[in-house]
């Protein structure tokens, strides 16, 4: 059933496209707003510790383990992760991964079609002249967003465009999965990768080197002081958990670790192929992005022309499509569309390069246990990604969009990573799990990485994954303290409105799904949960299906 | 920019920097593995 005649073309091929799967809008959006609220310079402390004991052990482990299922015909996590733990479970443990990654390529496609769109504007000088309001405007006009909700009536965001763009983005994802893996995502990293680096060099020269800007009235426009607001260590945060759990966090997101593309995409190695080495440079080429490129273009420039006050107030993901056509109007119309061309095609390009390694779970899920084509299979993954897309796009304002990235975005890249390190240093057991990861290294790994690995690593998300679920309300250090006093003195626990707990059952929310007969945003929210559910039911009934036919044919062949 | 921030961003840039390189050359100068040695136990 296993397709194995498929294979990455070179070496450096399979790097940039294991890259170009971590390389996300989060290395450009998100690193920089997190270390700015946890600590500023500071943040890099927990960050680099929260690498070497987290995320480089779980590179190796999940390069590793996709090799160890690939050599045995396993293509996508279900049945490679069957292939180390004995019990029916890590199967289903396994489908958690290709219902992640369906989800997730669900919104993120839409996101990326805003990057596609907004190159386009920029290449048409669309932005030029207009001031913050009407940029934002742009932006609200495109998303089909409404503003604030309409009493006693439903309240569809249908953006034409932002559909049109959708679906051509789609399309160009589906076109180049559907050319596999040599002829498709790997031309696609080596082209993409080189582009984004080169871009993100140019607008980080520019963020560093811009200085005072003379905005009127601002004695904080500074790229520097932005700079300054970002790396100026404040050692005393660190006593503070909520900054070693976001800088725990970020090294989630950034490394694409506990989603199962690292595994798919490691299948296709021949047994003695290196992972050691390849794991640390698409690792570290990541990291460069992130803290070399990534801290030093939106803050630093935003900075340089909203003042520091103004970006310690709107600092978040928005800033990338609200902000920065402004910001580059302030370059002249010239160095403003080249700006505009580099910042969205180098999201565009991060973008793609991660939903194709999010679409071949599936893929390779399809082909080895169904007999699919790629083809048939990429063609079936469009026609889900549609359907998991459209309520987010038509119900953007009612939180469906925010649904999704909380549970298949956030908390199923935990309870993956939790599931798989435990599999692989205590039931297929790390003396078997280190031969993986040295067989055919072309690196000496250290040997203390052996105790990590089966101790820290799994202790450290274990930590994460538990405070994340009881967070108690604001989750400072104090806060801890005095919800633990609350517990034992009056039985009580004061749930963050982002715990786990709270989230799942509401808690600090009234439920109400219709006012006046009308669904509210709680509906839609429940609807959003239910859908991803039933998605997760069908791939493990899918799974189910597959285990039963690789059941028979072993049954058939022993007789 | 202060003298903390500064030493603080060039040296952690610079870094990440040379480790980037450093294992993308290691990757680049590494010849590929013959058939035989990928079929070996």
């Amino acid at each position: 059933m296993a397709k194995a005649n498929e294979g990455w073309g070179s070496r450096i091929g399979l790097i940039l496209a294991m890259a170009g799967n971590a390389v996300g809008l989060g290395n450009f959006l998100r690193f920089p707003v997190q270390a700015i609220q946890n600590g500023g310079g500071t943040f890099i402390i927990p960050y680099f510790v929260s690498f070497l004991l987290m995320g480089i052990p779980l590179l190796w482990i999940e390069w590793s383990m996709g090799r160890y299922g690939g050599v045995r015909g396993f293509h996508s996590t279900p049945f490679i992760l069957g292939s180390m733990g004995k019990k029916r479970m890590w199967k289903y443990v396994g489908t958690f991964a290709i219902f992640t990654n369906l989800g997730i390529i669900s919104y993120y496609t839409y996101i990326e079609s805003w990057t596609l769109s907004y190159t386009l504007k920029s290449i048409f000088q669309s932005f030029q002249g207009m001031n913050i309001h009407q940029v934002e405007g742009v932006f609200d006009q495109y998303a089909g967003i409404h503003g604030s909700l309409t009493d006693n009536k439903i309240d569809i965001n249908i953006p034409t465009w932002g559909l049109v763009a959708f679906f051509v983005t789609l399309a160009v994802n589906i076109y180049i999965l559907s050319k596999g893996l040599s002829s498709g995502i790997e031309k696609v990293a080596k082209i993409a990768m080189p582009l984004l680096v080169l871009f993100g060099i140019f607008l980080a020269i520019r963020g560093i080197t811009l200085g005072h800007t003379g905005m009127p009235d601002c004695s904080t426009c500074n790229s520097q002081t932005g700079l300054d607001f970002l790396w100026t260590p404040d050692f005393s945060s660190l006593a503070n958990p909520k900054i070693w759990l976001a800088a725990a966090g970020q090294i989630f997101f950034t490394l694409s670790v506990g989603m199962g593309t690292i595994h798919c995409y490691a299948a296709y190695l021949k047994k003695n192929d290196d992972v050691a080495l390849n794991a640390m440079s698409a690792g570290w080429m990541n990291e460069f992005v992130e803290i070399v490129l990534g801290a030093s273009i939106v803050i630093p420039i935003a900075v340089g022309y909203m003042g520091l006050d103004w970006v310690k107030e709107n600092a978040g993901f928005m800033m990338a499509f609200k902000t920065m056509p402004y910001l580059f109007n302030q370059w002249g119309p010239i160095l403003a569309t080249l700006s505009g061309i580099a910042w969205f095609g180098l999201l565009f390009f991060a973008g793609i390069t991660s939903s194709l390694a999010m679409g071949t779970p599936f893929i390779g899920f399809m082909e080895d246990e169904f007999g699919w084509s790629r083809k048939k299979g990429a063609l079936m993954l469009g026609i889900l990604i549609m359907i998991l897309a459209l309520p987010t796009i038509f119900f953007f304002e009612y939180g469906v969009f925010d649904e999704y990235d909380y549970w298949t975005g956030t908390v199923a890249l935990v309870v993956f990573a939790l599931a798989e390190v435990i599999l692989f240093s205590w039931v297929f057991g790390l003396n078997k799990g280190w031969k993986e990861i040295t067989r055919g290294a072309d690196i000496k790994i250290p040997g203390i990485y052996k105790f990590i690995i089966k101790w820290v690593t799994p202790i450290f998300i274990l930590i994460i994954f538990l405070t994340a679920l009881v967070k108690p309300l604001h989750g400072e250090l104090p806060d801890w303290q005095l919800a633990f006093h609350q517990l034992f003195t009056k039985g009580t626990w004061p749930w963050a409105d982002d715990s786990i707990i709270a989230q799942l059952f509401h808690l600090n929310q009234k439920v109400v799904w219709f006012d006046h007969g009308v669904p509210t945003g709680m509906f839609f929210k429940d609807m959003a949960r239910f859908l991803l559910l039933f998605t997760f039911l069908g791939l493990s009934y899918l799974t189910h299906i597959a285990f039963k036919k690789r059941k028979t044919s072993s049954k058939t062949l022993e007789s | 920019m202060s003298t903390s921030a500064l030493i603080l961003m060039v040296s952690v840039q610079s870094l990440v920097t040379v480790v980037t390189v450093y294992f993308l050359m290691r990757v680049l100068k590494t010849p590929p593995k013959s058939e035989s040695e990928n079929t070996e136990n």
